[in-house]
């Protein structure tokens, strides 16, 4: 019995742990935000278990000493009383010193959060929806906005301001391994600096529950070198991809008449709804449905034909289409890269 | 025991209040949704025609959650730009007691599916049948015609009217019972 839940201990810990690897996780920093909370992490749970322990070996002591035998306890033994009152404040003036400590350090790293982005060159605009990411990239010139979903590439290297706000509930953006998490507030604006030291893609989630598909609603930081960034930016600027054959040009056609039309916008198409993801080159996305479904023919059709299925509560509706009509759309959509 | 059943058996039955109402988000294809024909006036030969009603006009009519997106898809679809919240403008008003094609849900319905003379649009095709149903029953709730109780609350940013739970019967408005 004892050895079957030291193994169910052990196990469950070992479970626990896995959490920490992989492409979403505080404790594995990929840019200096990250890096300054994962050091004040480990220092804080460091120190702490120190106190513990030591704490613990000090009351543990006296229980196990024998206590000394005195020949008159009545008598005041000033010497011992000293000596106890010494521990006491010591230990008194040693915690006032920590925590006081520990607080600058948290003021500190919350000055170094606060300067990341203070020369920021590229300023992104991520507005919460339930439950997906709206992401638009500010510019001087308005012909190089530029509005997408879920999908937040930036330049590896380069700080990047980002203002968050939401149009529904409150959101909370999170990309452990780049920076801390920040609300998305309806009506406000917040403010979060990331910055990303190597190329990669970095997984972020909502961090404040918000409905139904809260544990659906992710989003991805794809870092790139500045040329390919500028080169991505530039390509998403163009209006969607003419469809090719003749079943894509069905697809369009009944994506323009169909109840797609009133939620979605498409570049260069009359398709301009903005309530809902926009869609001008949907599949050069990795994902679809804020990082539900991975980015295939299949899993576009499986969206489009049951999107209750999929994200239960979603505010995509299911149109009714039939096999055909579902297999045109798919192909139209799977070629606006 | 007999304590830990007398604790159990009143807790369970509080856990069924939790249980408000389903959330229909599929709609049932099988039934050939929205093709029935919807009478507009009562005058017909040969007396009162049976008024032919939807399943999904009695499930909508007093769920919150249907209300609720019907709220959403009226903001969405931007009905506002013709009948300006409910006030009316370019179109007629829709808080008040006049209905020009009646008030039943299958009459809005209609109404959104098919479009009317002098500007309302249709929408068949444009929206899925389930989300006209919706608006529908959002719509009734704008002239206090959808229970309080499942009648969309306040709004998050500025209210154009009383929230619709609120929102009084346009019919006996000011009128002594």
């Amino acid at each position: 019995m004892k050895r079957f839940a030291s193994i169910a201990f052990v196990t469950a810990i070992a479970l626990f742990l896995q959490g920490c690897a992989g492409w979403q996780s505080a404790l594995d920093p990929k840019g200096p935000a990250a890096s300054e909370l994962a050091w004040l992490i480990w220092f804080f749970t460091g120190l702490c278990a120190a106190v513990w322990v030591l704490v613990m070996i000090a009351l543990a002591l006296p229980l196990m000493m024998r206590p000394r035998e005195r020949a008159e306890p009545l008598v005041v033994d000033a010497d011992a009383d000293n000596r106890k009152l010494r521990v006491v404040l010591t230990a008194v003036g040693l915690t006032a010193v920590i925590l006081v400590g520990l607080t600058l350090l948290s003021f500190f790293a919350n000055r170094t959060l606060a300067a990341i982005g203070s020369d920021a060159a590229l300023t992104i605009r991520v507005t919460g929806h339930q439950w997906w990411w709206e992401v638009r990239y500010e510019d001087a010139t308005p012909s190089h906005i530029l509005t997408t979903a879920n999908e937040i590439h930036i330049p590896a290297g380069e700080p990047v301001r980002l203002l968050l706000t939401s149009t529904d509930v409150i959101h909370s953006f999170w990309v452990p391994s780049l920076s801390g998490k920040l609300d998305l507030i309806p009506g406000r604006m917040n403010v979060l600096d990331i910055k990303a030291d190597k190329p990669g893609v970095y997984r972020g989630q909502c961090a404040e529950f918000c409905g139904a598909q809260h544990a659906n609603m992710g989003t991805f930081i794809i870092a790139e070198p500045r040329e390919k960034f500028d080169a991505w930016w530039n390509d998403q600027l163009e209006p969607a991809a003419a469809p090719m054959s003749d079943e894509a040009k069905t697809g369009e056609n009944l994506f323009l008449k169909r109840p797609c039309v009133m939620c979605h916008k498409i570049g260069g198409t009359p398709a301009g709804g903005t309530v809902a993801p926009d869609l001008t080159h949907i599949a050069s996305r990795q994902t679809l449905a804020a990082g539900t479904l991975t980015m295939s023919r299949g899993n576009l059709a499986a969206w489009i034909a049951d999107p209750q299925g999929v994200k239960p509560g979603s505010h995509m509706p299911v149109v009714d289409l039939n096999g055909d009509e579902l297999n045109a759309i798919v192909a139209y959509l799977e070629g606006l890269k | 025991m007999r304590c830990a059943v007398a604790v159990l058996f009143p807790v369970v039955l509080m856990l069924v209040a939790c249980q408000r109402e389903e959330r229909d988000t599929r709609p049932q294809s099988a039934l050939g949704s929205g093709e029935q024909p919807t009478p507009v006036t009562t005058l017909v030969p040969g007396g009162q025609r049976p008024s032919p009603t939807d399943n999904k006009a009695a499930s909508f009519e007093a769920n919150a959650f249907h209300l609720s997106e019907g709220k959403r898809l009226f903001g969405w679809f931007n009905c506002s730009g013709c009948h300006a919240n409910g006030g009316g403008g370019m179109g007629p008003a829709l808080m008040d007691e006049k209905w020009i094609y009646g008030s039943s849900m299958e009459s809005i319905h209609a109404t959104i599916r098919d479009g009317r003379p002098n500007g309302m649009p249709s929408f068949r095709d444009k929206i899925p049948d389930d989300q006209i149903w919706e608006l529908a029953a959002f719509v009734r709730s704008l002239s206090g015609k959808a229970p309080s109780s499942a009648a969309p609350s306040r709004n998050d940013d500025m209210m154009a009217h009383p929230s619709e739970n609120r929102m009084p019967n346009a019919a006996t408005l000011g009128k002594s019972p």
